[in-house]
């Protein structure tokens, strides 16, 4: 199945490549002004849906087309003035059935890496080295690390008079209404388990450029799974109506390295603003090297 | 029309308001139909554009206004207000769109006018029946715009929990009598909606004249027995859920409460188990109307007529097998998703028989672009695209990035606002004449179109990049990035709001010059049976029974 994803994937060519160039730009993880299309993709999962989608793409628009041509030859050829004598042609047993099984092998073509991707979201294919407990509440979340000795703290959206005091004045890097107080920070290429739940009512945990999406349902514990390939902040939002704030519970994942997360997860234990200011001084740090190494 | 005939005293016709409210024919409550999904339709579109409003740039600023002057709010709780408002307007626009504007105007409008007439039946089997299930409305629409200005949760008016009502937003989440007005609304609108399809399965399989089988009835009559049958086994589903949501809020029962063993979950299957064929249930007279309208103007019968009535009747039993495909993200296992994903595309198949249908009985054909055959076409085309879109969120994997985003607002905009309000001003260009006597303006009619058209699709077409680049429905603001394509989607609504006027307009216009329409305004290819009968048609038709070969 994978073989099949991966030759495919080079058929979808042109836009595949495209989403990879600009993947490669600095915070390529969050919306961006005219966007037309997925945000840059984080995860092997994410690119298999954006291949997915734009494989499908290639069935639908020429469908499309089709449609629009066939209108439009209607509209020419057999307009009253130029064709005043209508035929009485209401039946053609062949294009009858040609236009029952066309669309069935259209869709058969679409069905079976769409299983493929499918089955894929729900076959993590290493198990998790970590994992988190996310719990929707209105209108914040909470993120519990289950690690030896757990500890959790809650995540809620960066109000502006606090921007200057943690250190997120950078708005294209934390922008308004993505940017939160506390981020969930994981290691890059870890497999990362994420239990939602919810405390009140329905929320959604969804972070667009790793592929997932999951509710957070009062009563029940959802998985979901994601494994960053790429260090940097990556943002959602909650993606389930759930009240008058629902605009306001944004989600956003650090992605750091190794070493960067066991430092902050052993000032985390005890003191988590203090861990990430730690953590953002260094990625400072390493960013204004690498830069300078440019 | 009500003056033409008034002193017509063999035909036993009530006056003035007696003729209305106790009216018991089944033109009469066609009209009065009509006249409250106009009604409807505009003050639901009045809703949405002030959405759009909202959403023409980032940050919050016509909904704090708006708290500010409906609910008296000060400072902050006007911004709070504002929130809950817009999320109040955002349910409230589509429930009375789906059961105060189309369901009215297709199923109450059209086909009580036209259904009896169709098949040669003098009126409706229950006309008493057809008269409650029109008077059933207006107190249900009452009660859900009254909802509007009740609180339901602290600081918050009106429902503010979407269309679908999910528990626990729609319980433990807002408290106040705001959503028990709703849910009463829903339940009279819902009671008023079985009676009708009651009236119309009896009528169309016993009330079909001499010599009219199921196989030469026309392709509306068709369509709408199929609705009605969809509104009759999936109606009572959604009485249940909301009862029981009623329940849940006011005596204690625990149907949708996890504590105490429910399952917030139960609900959205029961919902959809409803809200899926509900979604037939509005394009269905709409696929029947543009049948006949491309037939007439392309001079041809239509092509394929067993395949477009068996198309329709796939349509609406596969439809009520494929409602979990609302709920890819709720947690369904692997093997719940695999069979939603496989059930759902099958439904392209009929989908497609019917689209190629129409073209096929276009081609070959001498068609002439009148007004009704301009808002077919156009529905032809804008279905399509919202048809393959629905083909992409089929797929459960993709929909994991796509459900709840913009992408679907705009999916399912294309399918019902693009296809079928399209195919309700199709049918109204086409049946007005019939209807009233009265040739509109085909200048005003078409200047309509392509306001509507363009408006539209700028409305809905940018949506689609909002929901890929991960914009999520239901937000009273966005991120800044959005800004461009939201900023597209309002002006877009703004010009198909100069639309709505201009309909109006065409309205008054018609009634104001009263051309004369006469019997058959669209010539040779109006073959169904209202053709015959003068415009407007007499009070009581068919008293003489027609004969069809």
């Amino acid at each position: 199945m994978r073989k099949f994803l991966a030759s495919a994937k080079f058929l979808a060519g042109a836009a595949g490549a495209g989403a990879l160039l600009s993947s490669a730009s600095a915070y390529a993880d969050q919306p961006r002004d005219w966007e037309t299309s997925f945000q840059a993709p984080a995860t092997e999962m994410m690119r298999q849906i954006e291949w997915f989608g734009n494989y499908t793409m290639w069935f639908i628009v020429p469908i499309t087309v089709l449609v629009l041509a066939l209108l439009a030859l209607c509209i020419l050829k057999f307009r009253a003035s130029v064709n005043p004598v209508p035929s009485r042609t209401s039946h053609n047993t062949l294009i009858e059935v040609f236009w029952t099984v066309g669309p069935v092998i259209v869709l058969l073509l679409i069905a079976i890496p769409s299983f493929q991707l499918l089955t894929a979201q729900y076959t993590p294919p290493e198990e998790a080295k970590l994992t988190v407990k996310a719990t929707g509440n209105q209108w914040n979340w909470d993120y519990e690390y289950q690690i030896d000795k757990s500890f959790s703290f809650n995540s809620a959206i960066l109000q502006d008079a606090d921007r200057a005091k943690a250190g997120k004045e950078d708005r294209n890097l934390y922008p308004r209404l993505l940017a939160v107080d506390n981020e969930l920070v994981v290691p890059v290429n870890t497999m990362t388990r994420v239990l939602i739940t919810a405390t009140d009512v329905i929320h959604s945990f969804a972070v667009p450029s790793f592929g997932i999406k999951m509710d957070a349902v009062p009563g029940r514990t959802n998985e979901s799974w994601f494994k960053a390939e790429k260090e940097g902040l990556y943002y959602g939002q909650c993606s389930q109506l759930c009240g008058k704030d629902h605009a306001f519970m944004p989600i956003a994942v650090r992605v750091v390295s190794d070493a960067q997360f066991k430092t902050w997860l052993e000032t985390a234990k005890t003191d988590v603003p203090a861990a990430n200011k730690a953590l953002m001084a260094e990625i400072d740090g390493t960013n204004k090297v690498a830069a300078a190494g440019n | 029309m009500a003056e033409a005939a008034a002193h017509d005293h063999h035909d036993h016709r009530p006056h003035g308001w007696v003729r209305w409210v106790y009216s018991t024919n089944h033109k009469d409550i066609g009209t009065l139909y009509l006249i409250f999904a106009i009604i409807a339709g505009v003050i639901g579109g009045a809703l949405s554009v002030a959405i759009r409003m909202e959403l023409q740039e980032p940050g919050i600023q016509i909904f704090s206004g708006l708290a500010q002057m409906v609910y008296g709010m000060q400072g902050d709780a006007a911004i709070d207000g504002g929130k809950s408002m817009y999320n109040a307007f955002g349910a409230a626009h589509g429930l009375i769109m789906i059961f105060f504007m189309v369901m009215p105007a297709l199923i109450g409008g059209f086909a009580n006018w036209m259904v009896p007439i169709m098949i040669g039946a003098p009126d409706m089997a229950f006309p008493r029946m057809n008269n409650i299930s029109f008077w059933l409305l207006p107190p249900a629409f009452i009660l859900l715009l009254s909802s509007m200005f009740v609180p339901s949760a602290p600081g918050a008016f009106g429902v503010g929990g979407g269309w679908t009502i999910y528990p626990p937003l729609s319980t433990s989440g807002q408290p106040g009598p705001a959503m028990d007005l709703a849910i009463l609304s829903i339940h009279i609108a819902g009671a008023s909606s079985i009676l009708g399809a009651i009236n119309f399965i009896t009528t169309i399989f016993n009330m079909r004249a001499p010599g009219m089988t199921m196989h030469k009835m026309p392709l509306f009559a068709w369509a709408v027995l199929i609705t009605a049958f969809l509104l009759l086994l999936s109606l009572p589903v959604l009485a249940g859920a909301i009862t029981m949501l009623l329940t849940d809020r006011n005596f204690g029962t625990s149907f949708f409460v996890p504590d105490n063993g429910g399952d917030p979950l139960l609900f959205q299957h029961l919902f959809w188990f409803f809200g899926h064929p509900e979604v037939y249930i509005l394009i269905l007279p709409g696929f029947g109307i543009v049948s006949h309208i491309v037939s007439t103007f392309s001079k041809k019968p239509v092509f394929g007529y067993l395949g477009m009535a068996y198309a329709m009747v796939a349509i609406g039993a596969v439809g009520f097998i494929v409602w979990a495909h609302h709920m890819y993200t709720t947690g369904l296992s692997l093997d719940t998703q695999r069979y939603f994903v496989f059930a759902t595309m099958v439904i392209a198949v009929p989908t497609g028989v019917k689209i190629f249908s129409w073209i096929a009985t276009m081609w070959g054909g001498s068609i002439s672009f009148k007004p009704p055959m301009l808002w077919a076409l156009g529905f032809i085309f804008l279905f399509t695209i919202g048809g393959v879109t629905g083909v992409q969120l089929a797929n459960a994997g993709l929909d994991r990035s796509l459900h709840d985003t913009y992408f679907v607002i705009a999916h399912f905009h294309y399918v019902l606002s693009l296809g079928a309000v399209f195919a309700i001003f199709a049918g109204w260009y086409y049946w007005f004449p019939k209807m009233t006597g009265y040739m509109y303006s085909p200048v005003i009619a078409n200047t309509h179109f392509w306001v509507t058209f363009v408006g539209v699709n700028l409305i809905f077409f940018p949506q689609h990049f909002l929901g890929l680049a991960g914009m999520p429905r239901r937000t009273v603001d966005y991120p800044d990035a959005f800004a461009g394509w939201n900023m597209v989607s309002s002006y877009g609504s703004y010009i198909a709001a100069v639309g709505v006027a201009i309909f109006l307009y065409g309205v008054f216009e018609a009634f104001q010059k009263k051309r004369v329409a006469g019997a058959n305004p669209w010539g040779e290819g109006a073959t169904t049976l209202e053709w015959q009968l003068p415009s407007p048609p007499p009070f009581h038709q068919w008293e003489q029974l027609p004969k069809i070969k």
